[in-house]
């Protein structure tokens, strides 16, 4: 666009003055900067689920430069890998604790990751006119997920290695192609170097370059339709006119920049102490089997995935085989992930905000989040954590408890999706108020 | 110059050009992604490794088990004793597929055995679930760690999926087929087994 009146110069900046406006004159700073800061309102009554959304960006950070530094040292190569971790850990000055911060970062993104899409879910912040907001977040998510899993092959351990081989055999369950799409995938006829050096490939690049991405058009789309509020009310319908902003409206900047810079204070002191005195977190962030070098020829006794994708691996083992296939199992857990697409579509509720939902919503939103947190902690455990039916079950037989129960919470976890269209629509909903509490 | 005097645009003739640029293309970027594509399949490199291995048989005792590497998998090879033998007739009816009429397995292994000589099995020792390996519970009934009426076989930690000695399925279990058969066969007066070539007519 060719400026036809020149802009005028940077104010308030003291001795900089001069410098910003050169520079705004050659690019776009101050607009830039009022867009997705200074003049952004946002809804005054956010609360403490908003920090959840900076503190997932800190750790995209965090993780971005402390992986830097880890492929200074490390070789992705299956005769070395294990190694060169091993030599991270006791020989590079700092390693340890680069290390450390990388391994603790992954499990705090997720528990970032999480409590903000529980955000999102309780206050409708996917509802129109924030689609797209939720579509992008839900491809980070993705996107996320798969980082994780290129990462943890990386240091080539027991649990990296076996696995990487269970969820790569998911792709050879697929009718037809599977077998050859799994070679494709592992690039062998086994997990081998082949694997390790692609997937740090991707690990390093190819997808830290796709969530950086992502996360900019999450941002984009967010900052062009305006936050949502644990209200869920819109606070552009009310706009005071002599100012022309957002009566429940504070800019960004200053009000939650301070806000998120408390929150990122406490974060770090909570990463800090996981660091520095429990960063195996007792076998959750950083697993026990995986400190014993890579064997594709024994299989440990007991095989989990870490804790972020455990919910989905019970409802992989909660399937059984049909058809000789393994497959139902596997478009499960793909399904799972998918149908957070479809949300902003399902619900037909009249308010966004669950303080204003009526009794059904409440009442399977409750069963959706302890059907996701049990199947976590049976994901976590082998199928006999809960023993063996005593007496059979009918038309079944014997069986162990832990796999129906796994089951009835993947039963759930669906229908809460797939009814959402009928019980948001005539739930007794109260109305949404004028204006935000807080 | 005065080839352009007056800004007459055809509309229809920009689409055209516009869907015929981006054919020609998109024709380019899908040939260019073939390379790429292709790059993941296993390199020849790989595919070298994937050649046939050799093992001596004539040291192992009956009952013993070696676990040998061919492509990268453990394949196992294990001489049953008689009183193995015996047991792989006794409980076809708790087998998923006693017959192993789904397996994968060469035309050469046939019946209870899966073998070309009786006492020694040869499989792929990597689960038909979802990959891991199991391990073996050679040990008949109760003196196993599995129940009293364990006829001996393998168990996988990782889902629970339990194999007899021939290394077929038992019902209940979430691997859908039977462990892999190999192409083997012997050379040398049957003392050495040949893993990843299948017997020559």
């Amino acid at each position: 666009m060719a400026a036809t009146t020149p802009k005028p110069p940077v104010t308030g900046a003291g001795p900089f003055n001069g410098v910003l406006t050169w520079v705004d004159q050659r690019f776009p700073l101050i607009s830039l900067w009022k867009e997705h800061a200074a003049d952004y309102w946002a809804p005054k009554n956010f609360n403490f689920w908003y920090y959840f959304g900076s503190l997932a960006m800190l750790v995209l950070v965090i993780q971005i430069a402390s992986g830097i530094f880890l492929t200074m040292n490390y070789k992705p190569d299956a005769a070395n890998a294990f190694a060169s971790v091993e030599y991270i850990m006791r020989d590079v000055p700092g390693g340890w604790l680069i290390r450390y911060i990388h391994s603790t970062g992954a499990s705090m993104f997720f528990i970032c990751v999480y409590l903000h899409m529980a955000r999102g879910l309780m206050y409708g912040s996917y509802r129109k006119p924030r689609e797209l907001v939720w579509i992008f977040g839900v491809l980070i998510y993705l996107s996320l997920m798969g980082e994780a899993f290129f990462g943890y092959l990386l240091p080539w351990g027991q649990m990296s290695y076996w696995g990487a081989q269970v969820i790569i055999n998911l792709f050879g369950t697929i009718p037809f192609i599977g077998e050859g799409l799994a070679i494709w995938i592992r690039g062998d006829y086994n997990v081998s170097d082949a694997t390790l050096n692609r997937f740090f490939a991707l690990h390093v690049i190819a997808l830290p370059l796709v969530l950086l991405g992502l996360v900019a058009a999450h941002l984009m789309a967010l900052h062009e339709v305006g936050s949502n509020n644990p209200d869920g009310v819109e606070i552009k319908k009310d706009i005071d006119p002599v100012s022309g902003h957002p009566r429940d409206g504070i800019p960004f900047h200053p009000y939650y920049t301070v806000k998120d810079t408390f929150g990122v204070a406490v974060f770090l002191i909570v990463f800090s102490i996981i660091v520095f005195f429990s960063p195996e977190v007792g076998g959750y962030f950083l697993e026990y089997n995986n400190f014993i070098p890579a064997d594709p020829l024994k299989t440990p006794e007991h095989i989990a995935p870490v804790w972020y994708f455990t919910p989905f691996y019970a409802m992989l083992r909660a399937i059984p085989p049909m058809f000789g296939s393994q497959f139902p199992g596997v478009a499960v857990m793909g399904a799972a992930t998918m149908i957070l697409f479809a949300l902003p579509w399902l619900d037909r509720g009249r308010v966004k905000s669950i303080r204003y939902r009526g009794t059904k919503y409440r009442v399977w939103f409750t069963l959706f989040v302890i059907s996701f947190l049990l199947l976590g902690y049976l994901g976590v455990e082998p199928t006999t954590v809960w023993g063996q039916f005593s007496n059979g079950l009918p038309l079944v037989g014997g069986d162990y408890v832990a796999l129906w129960a796994a089951r009835v919470l993947t039963t759930v976890y669906f229908l809460f999706f797939v009814l959402m269209p009928w019980y948001t629509a005539n739930d007794n909903e109260r109305p949404e108020p004028a204006r935000v509490t807080w | 110059m005065s080839a352009i005097v007056k800004d007459d645009v055809d509309p229809k003739r920009r689409r055209l050009l516009l869907i015929a640029t981006s054919a020609a293309g998109g024709a380019v970027a899908a040939g260019v992604a073939v390379p790429f594509v292709a790059s993941w399949f296993p390199s020849a490199r790989a595919l070298a490794a994937g050649a046939p291995v050799e093992f001596d048989l004539s040291k192992m005792e009956p009952g013993q088990q070696v676990t040998i590497e061919w492509r990268g998998k453990p394949v196992w090879i294990l001489k049953r004793t008689p009183e193995m033998l015996e047991q792989l007739t006794k409980h076809d009816g708790v087998l998923a597929d006693p017959e192993s009429k789904d397996a994968e397995q060469p035309d050469y292994v046939k019946g209870p055995t899966r073998s070309i000589k009786p006492e020694v099995l040869v499989a792929v020792g990597v689960c038909t679930h979802l990959g891991c390996s199991p391990t073996l519970k050679k040990e008949i009934g109760a003196a196993s760690d599995m129940g009293a009426d364990w006829p001996g076989g393998y168990y996988c930690p990782c889902h629970n999926s339990r194999f007899d000695l021939s290394a077929r399925v038992f019902k209940g279990s979430p691997a859908p087929k039977n462990l892999v058969i190999p192409p083997h066969h012997y050379t040398q007066n049957d003392a050495v087994v040949v893993i990843g070539e299948d017997t020559k007519a």
